[in-house]
């Protein structure tokens, strides 16, 4: 038998990290991040190749939310952060190897972006919209003539927010579950997979959304692959992954993950999405909201139970 | 310059002296601690074997802590003692995550704390407030890179392990075994 | 007997009020997660030396004192030779028992209000006047012997003085019939002298250490620990005796898992193999022993085979030690232990342990029993005590005969009026002593206290023995108050001065001033004849070359031995004991003049009946007693016992780590609080081990309450020492109950 305990100290939520240093802000803000990611990537994608008339709901629409999105993740970030007075210390530096750190300075620019990349669609959504101050329709006017380049940089922008939502966690080492560089292509095919979803669910014409089941099949798909990817990758490792591992294959998060994030959240909208190209009448909005909910399941799971993990000793 | 501490497994008895005084000295607030003891029995009645191991932050020479710190608040000294800078931390807690030893806690004002190495006595030449006050005297304190140090002596002398090095973080906290 | 109290009931929660009391203190910002001394660590601080009373080892220190005046940490006396600079992590924890916001804050008088028995606050002079005036009714209905104190602590001596000024000689600790009494009377009639505290015994220095049961490293007493450590660190051989593996064990290069309450057996076949095997030293036994012959006839048959069948430890094992022990001696150690009550012939194995010593000449050699040295201060010129008419004895005629401390369980006993017995004790004084954990039997104890006329309670903290007094006394706590001079006798002797860190907090007072203004009532204000005690000390100081000013800069002096003579028989030279025949005394003629044996034998004892483990208890190293279960610095570290379990009986009973059962013990008393299981191997099948000390039962102490169990309210049972009366506890044998014991159903 071995037996190890902690003879004194420790044993404080506030001390061992795998007791929740991250409560649920840090998944759902990833989650939030990585849709809006998604999002302002197809808006972008489809405007630099000219096809802002054939997909309204993906380049028009979904656009709109994105700074509310990102509004409500900068706001869960902040209140994550336990000395918050000093938050302004985030950007007196730049750290090349903290992806806390290019994270933020990543919101710091794409927020601003993602704020006139809706101006510029917010009278396309609204047209009867009255923009009271005449150098605001001006300004917006002057910004349409650089919409291409501004979807270039918001496309770069965005799959690094994406990315930067998986790679944050997989740069920590000390916890084998996020220790994996499948993680960041992981969440933001999660991302573009939801962002799918929410095109879906904005009243896409008849092609869009035929298009656009067919991407989240192909996104969604690429998440299957890369998850399972990841755990055999996990059981190929060392020990500590192994174990690490074992939390989703018979240990403590299997249920939720197996059952709920990739059944319900994945495996059933695929099946009812492929139903539905085959002529089945599901209303679209059943496995847009699964896959929604599941890739929030995914983050809140993943962040959870990689905190748990950890170096044997 | 590389401090380092040297811990006696052969010796320690799991008393929590340690911990108590750092406690103490450096204020930690009651509920949180910047070190702890572990105890690992293995084996079978009466085949058995006992190790107690007093652990904190092990000051790593290659320290995640430092490098996922988004402001510089986890910074590296003279010496490879790693600290917070309390007015620097945000306390976004990825510092926390970082760490494969568990070493860092959320010190009740906000920002993130842990062992300093006692660096405010270190500077005036005396040795951490833990090792000071071990009973058991089996605790070490000193400079790696000086060949003569008592802890560079007994590295030679005594066998001795680190914990997960594996993780890669390169640790200065030794045990002696 | 005072009809408002014929049955003290006990008060768990004190009167409204007292939260009023309640003084802003930093200590209110630290349990809220907040630090305790606020701010930057202090740039200045000034040091006031102490001694530590966490325990009893009374480790010399420092407490440092910041800008503010508050205590910010306590640090060892690096010339003390108890502690070397360096406290235990209790002493070091101390401060908590001085920031413990549950402190007792100001007197209390039972009063009896709509019908319920409550305390009320008092003044000072309403509590003294009070119990001054049962003192004196007491003296007159039945004599001032009738009133006892017990007492486990420095205050004692002042309360003591009090005392024997009003014509009691009745006072007593249960430092000895429930600790270390039938050591000191074993080795007094073998060598002529005890063990005394600190041990004598030169860790230090010796080649083999042998702990037959002293847990020490979890026994944390200071000097002991850190001379073990140095042992280890020169390569002493240490052989440990013990059913768990103890975490001295686990340092041990042999580890003897002997089946409990067996040990006695061992001794005997390790004293039959050093003289069969002719082991032992020859010209030490020749020239200092008496009785060598009879001993030798004695133990014949006792071969290591035959303790094989008692003690479960294989013959080659006991005789490959017992040559381990002879190629160390004189250098070798067989440590006595302190708390030795365990089986009731507890005299006579300490007997065969000062036996084993002689035989290898460990006694007054170097890594063996060195001879300590004390420099006492002054005595004070004070009126001779009035001659007591009687004392506890007569209550036990014929019994005992060689205890030569008063037990506290004896007069315990002696409390309870019966037939034959013409004078009960009518009144206790209780000075630092919980005596509801401390005492075995504590249905006993409660019964005692009902037959009280007057039951008064010193203490620092609401503990379950001051639930019943009539009178509690808060006492501030040592980091605020001058008391004697530790006086120790060492290889070097010291003093040591404990001077107030800090004015007491709370309507707190000082034993020494309590014990004045008592005998200032009393009429007995020559006994105390300086106005403070800062005076008593200076002149005291001052009659050894010292004085208050020069001990409060250095906190301990050291004082050059009056003889070389630490190791007194390291050259066999002539040396004269203090025994009957002036000799080590192998054979015993103190016991045999009084009738016991004279040879320690082996009697069997009780083995736990099917289904029931017997109940073995011990230290854990951050707490002590009872006394440190609510220190928030303590708790901190350990806030709750558990109760170790062999994998095997886990399985057997279907127990889980950390499950919550309860113990019930052989005459069906439940714990009153469910405790944590610990599954470990560490710990023997036929035995479960929990820390004693824990299981409080006063709501009022708000981080111990309810946490952990108690093994004083399973310990029902004890065997008595016919030599001294100590209190054999280890004979209880407890059963696992799984669900919550319905209350009144057992
Ligand atoms: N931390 C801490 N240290 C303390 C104290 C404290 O409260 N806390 N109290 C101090 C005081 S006053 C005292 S008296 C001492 C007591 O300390 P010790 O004298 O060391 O106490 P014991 O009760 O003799 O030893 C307990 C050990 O005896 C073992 N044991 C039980 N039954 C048997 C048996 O049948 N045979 C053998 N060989 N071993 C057995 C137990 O498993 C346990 O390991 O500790 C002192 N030190
Ligand atoms: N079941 C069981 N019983 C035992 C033992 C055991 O292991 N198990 N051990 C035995 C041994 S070895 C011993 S030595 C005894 C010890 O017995 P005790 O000394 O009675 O032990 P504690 O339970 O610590 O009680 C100490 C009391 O002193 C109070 N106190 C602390 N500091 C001060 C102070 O400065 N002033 C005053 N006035 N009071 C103070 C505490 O609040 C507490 O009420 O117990 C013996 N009884
Ligand atoms: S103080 Fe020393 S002996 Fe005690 S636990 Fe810490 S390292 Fe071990
Ligand atoms: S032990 Fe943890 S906190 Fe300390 S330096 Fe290493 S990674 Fe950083
Ligand atoms: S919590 Fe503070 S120290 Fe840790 S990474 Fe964040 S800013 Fe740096
Ligand atoms: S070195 Fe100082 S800060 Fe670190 S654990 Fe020891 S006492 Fe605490
Ligand atoms: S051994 Fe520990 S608790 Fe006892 S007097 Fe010394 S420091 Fe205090
Ligand atoms: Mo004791």
């Amino acid at each position: 038998m071995i037996e190890e305990l902690i003879v004194s100290g420790r044993m404080n939520p506030e001390i061992d990290p795998h007791l929740h240093a991250w409560p649920w802000y840090v998944p759902t803000d990833l989650f939030l991040a990585a849709l809006v990611a998604g999002i302002l990537i197809f808006s972008a994608f489809l405007t630099l190749h000219g096809k802002e008339n054939e997909f309204p709901a993906a380049v028009k629409r979904a656009p709109l939310f994105a700074p509310f999105l990102l509004g409500i993740a900068l706001l869960l970030l902040f209140l994550d952060l336990s000395h918050k007075l000093y938050f302004w210390q985030l950007y007196t530096n730049i750290r090349w190897e903290s992806p806390m750190s290019w994270g933020s300075w990543t919101y710091l620019f794409i927020t601003p972006l993602s704020v006139l990349w809706a101006a510029i669609h917010i009278q396309d959504v609204f047209p009867n919209l009255d923009l009271k101050f005449s150098w605001l329709k001006e300004s917006i006017e002057w910004l349409k003539t650089y919409k291409k380049v501004l979807a270039g940089i918001i496309i770069l922008l965005a799959i690094t927010l994406g990315m930067y939502t998986g790679i944050l966690l997989s740069a920590f080492n000390a916890r084998p579950l996020w220790n994996s560089a499948i993680l960041g292509p992981l969440f933001l095919t999660s991302g573009l997979t939801t962002a799918t979803a929410v095109v879906l669910l904005l009243k896409p014409n008849e092609k869009e959304e035929r298009r656009f089941i067919v991407l989240m099949l192909i996104f969604a798909g690429i998440q299957i692959f890369l998850l399972i990817h990841m755990i055999m990758g996990y059981l190929a490792g060392t020990q500590v992954h192994i174990e690490a591992a074992r939390l989703l294959l018979g240990g403590e998060y299997t249920t939720s993950f197996w059952v709920f994030a990739f059944g319900f959240g994945l495996v059933l909208p695929v099946v009812l999405q492929l139903l539905k190209l085959n002529g089945s009448k599901i209303p679209v909005t059943v496995p847009a909201v699964l896959i929604i909910v599941g890739g929030l399941l995914l983050r809140l799971i993943i962040v959870e139970a990689g905190q748990a993990s950890r170096w044997l000793y | 310059m590389r401090y380092a501490m040297a811990i006696d497994t052969k010796k320690c008895v799991g008393c929590s002296d340690c911990v108590v005084a750092c406690q103490t000295e450096n204020n930690v607030p009651i509920g949180y601690c910047r070190d702890w003891v572990i105890e690992a029995t293995t084996g079978t009645y009466p085949d058995l074997s006992l190790e107690f191991r007093s652990e904190r932050c092990n000051h790593c020479s290659n320290a995640p802590c430092v490098r996922c710190c988004p402001t510089e608040a986890s910074h590296v000294v003279n010496g490879g003692i790693v600290l917070v800078d309390h007015n620097e931390c945000i306390g976004c807690k990825a510092c926390i995550e970082s760490c494969p030893y568990d070493a860092r806690f959320v010190h009740p004002e906000g920002y993130v704390d842990k062992c300093t190495f006692c660096i405010h006595r270190v500077e005036k030449g005396e040795n951490p407030a833990c090792v000071n006050v071990c009973p058991t005297k089996c605790m070490y304190f000193g400079d790696t890179d000086d060949s003569n140090s008592e802890i560079s002596k007994i590295l030679k002398k005594r066998k001795w392990k680190t914990l997960i090095p594996e993780a890669g973080t390169d640790p200065n906290i030794y045990y002696l075994i | 007997m005072d009809k408002d109290f014929s049955r003290r009931e006990f008060i768990k929660i004190s009167s409204a009020g007292l939260g009023g009391l309640a003084l802003s203190n930093p200590v209110f910002n630290w349990l809220k997660g907040e630090t305790m001394v606020p701010g930057v660590l202090p740039g200045t601080y000034k040091r006031v030396p102490t001694y530590c009373e966490v325990c009893f080892w009374k480790c010399a220190g420092w407490a440092h004192v910041n800008d503010q005046g508050e205590i910010w940490k306590l640090t060892g006396n690096h010339e003390d030779p108890h502690c070397n600079g360096r406290l235990c992590p209790r002493g070091t924890g101390g401060v908590g028992m001085y920031y413990d916001e549950d402190r007792l804050k100001t007197p209390l008088i039972r009063r009896i209000v709509n019908g319920k028995q409550v305390y009320r606050e008092a003044s000072w002079n309403e509590a003294f006047d009070y119990i001054a005036d049962k003192m004196k009714k007491i003296a007159d209905e039945h004599g001032p012997e009738c009133i006892a104190l017990f007492s486990h602590g420095s205050g004692g001596k002042h309360f003591g003085r009090m005392l024997k000024a009003f014509g009691s000689p009745n006072i007593t600790a249960p430092s000895y019939a429930q600790c270390r009494g039938p050591r000191e009377v074993a080795f007094f009639s073998t060598y002529g002298e005890g063990i005394g505290s600190p041990e004598r015994v030169d860790i230090r220095d010796t080649d083999c250490l042998v702990l037959i049961g002293s847990h020490i490293g979890e026994n944390m007493h200071n000097g002991q620990v850190q001379e073990m450590s140095d042992a280890i660190d020169k390569g002493a051989t240490i052989i440990t005796v013990d059913p768990r593996f103890s975490t001295a064990a686990s340092k041990s290069k042999h580890w003897l898992p002997i089946k409990p309450a067996t040990d006695m057996a061992l001794l005997l076949s390790w004293i039959n193999v050093i003289i069969n095997n002719e082991w032992y030293d020859k010209k030490y036994v020749e020239k200092y022993t008496f009785g060598f012959d009879e001993l030798k006839e004695h133990v014949k048959n006792f071969t290591p085979e035959w303790a094989y069948g008692i003690t479960t430890i294989k013959p080659h094992i006991i005789r490959k030690t017992a040559k381990v022990m002879a190629n160390a001696a004189p250098s070798v150690i067989i440590h006595p232990g302190r708390h030795v009550t365990w089986y009731g012939d507890d005299t006579q194995r300490l007997r065969a342990v000062a036996i084993l010593n002689a035989l290898l000449g460990s006694w007054g050699r170097r890594g063996g029993f060195y001879n300590p040295e004390k420099r006492n201060v002054a005595k004070l010129k004070l009126p001779k005590y009035p001659k007591p008419s009687k004392t506890w004895r007569d209550a036990f005629p014929e019994q005992y005969k060689l205890a030569h401390l008063a037990l506290a369980s004896g007069i315990c006993d002696a409390t309870i009026p019966t037939a034959e017995r013409d004078c009960s004790f009518k009144g206790w004084i209780v000075n630092g002593t919980n005596l509801i954990s401390t005492l075995p039997k504590p249905a006993n104890t409660l019964k005692a206290i009902q037959s009280l006329d007057l039951m008064v309670v010193v203490d620092t903290m609401p503990m379950e023995i001051t639930g019943y007094a009539d009178v509690v006394l808060p006492e501030c706590t040592y980091l605020e108050r001058y008391d004697n001079i530790r006086v120790s006798a060492h290889r070097e002797p010291t003093i040591a001065l404990r001077a107030p860190a800090v004015a007491p907090m709370y309507n707190s007072k000082p034993a020494w001033w309590m014990a004045k203004e008592l005998a200032n009532r009393l009429n007995l204000q020559d006994y105390f004849p300086f106005a403070t005690e800062e005076e008593e000390l200076d002149w005291q100081l001052k009659q050894v070359g010292s004085s208050l000013d020069e001990m409060k800069k250095i906190g301990m002096k050291k004082f050059d031995r009056e003889f070389d003579d630490v190791y007194p028989l390291e050259n066999l030279d002539d040396y004269e004991f203090n025994t009957n025949t002036g000799k080590i005394e192998l054979y015993s003629t103190a016991m045999e003049d009084e009738g016991y044996d004279p040879l320690p034998t082996y009697t069997p004892h009780e083995e736990p009946p099917e289904g029931f483990y017997r109940l073995n208890y011990g230290r854990a190293p951050m707490h002590t007693f009872s006394r440190t279960a609510n220190n928030p610095n303590l708790t901190d570290l350990m806030d709750e016992n558990s109760v170790w379990i062999n994998p095997k009986v886990a399985k057997e009973w279907d127990l889980a780590n950390g499950q919550k059962i309860w113990l019930e013990n052989q005459d069906g008393i439940v714990t009153s609080f469910p405790i944590k299981v610990r599954v470990t191997e560490r710990i023997r099948w036929d035995s479960v081990y929990m820390v004693h000390g824990f299981g409080h039962t006063d709501k009022r102490m708000k981080r111990a309450y309810g946490k952990g169990a108690s093994d004083s309210e399973l310990i029902t049972q004890t065997k008595i020492d016919p030599v001294m009366g100590g209190t054999g506890m280890r004979v209880n044998f407890v059963t696992f109950l799984t669900e919550a014991p319905i209350k009144g159903a057992v």
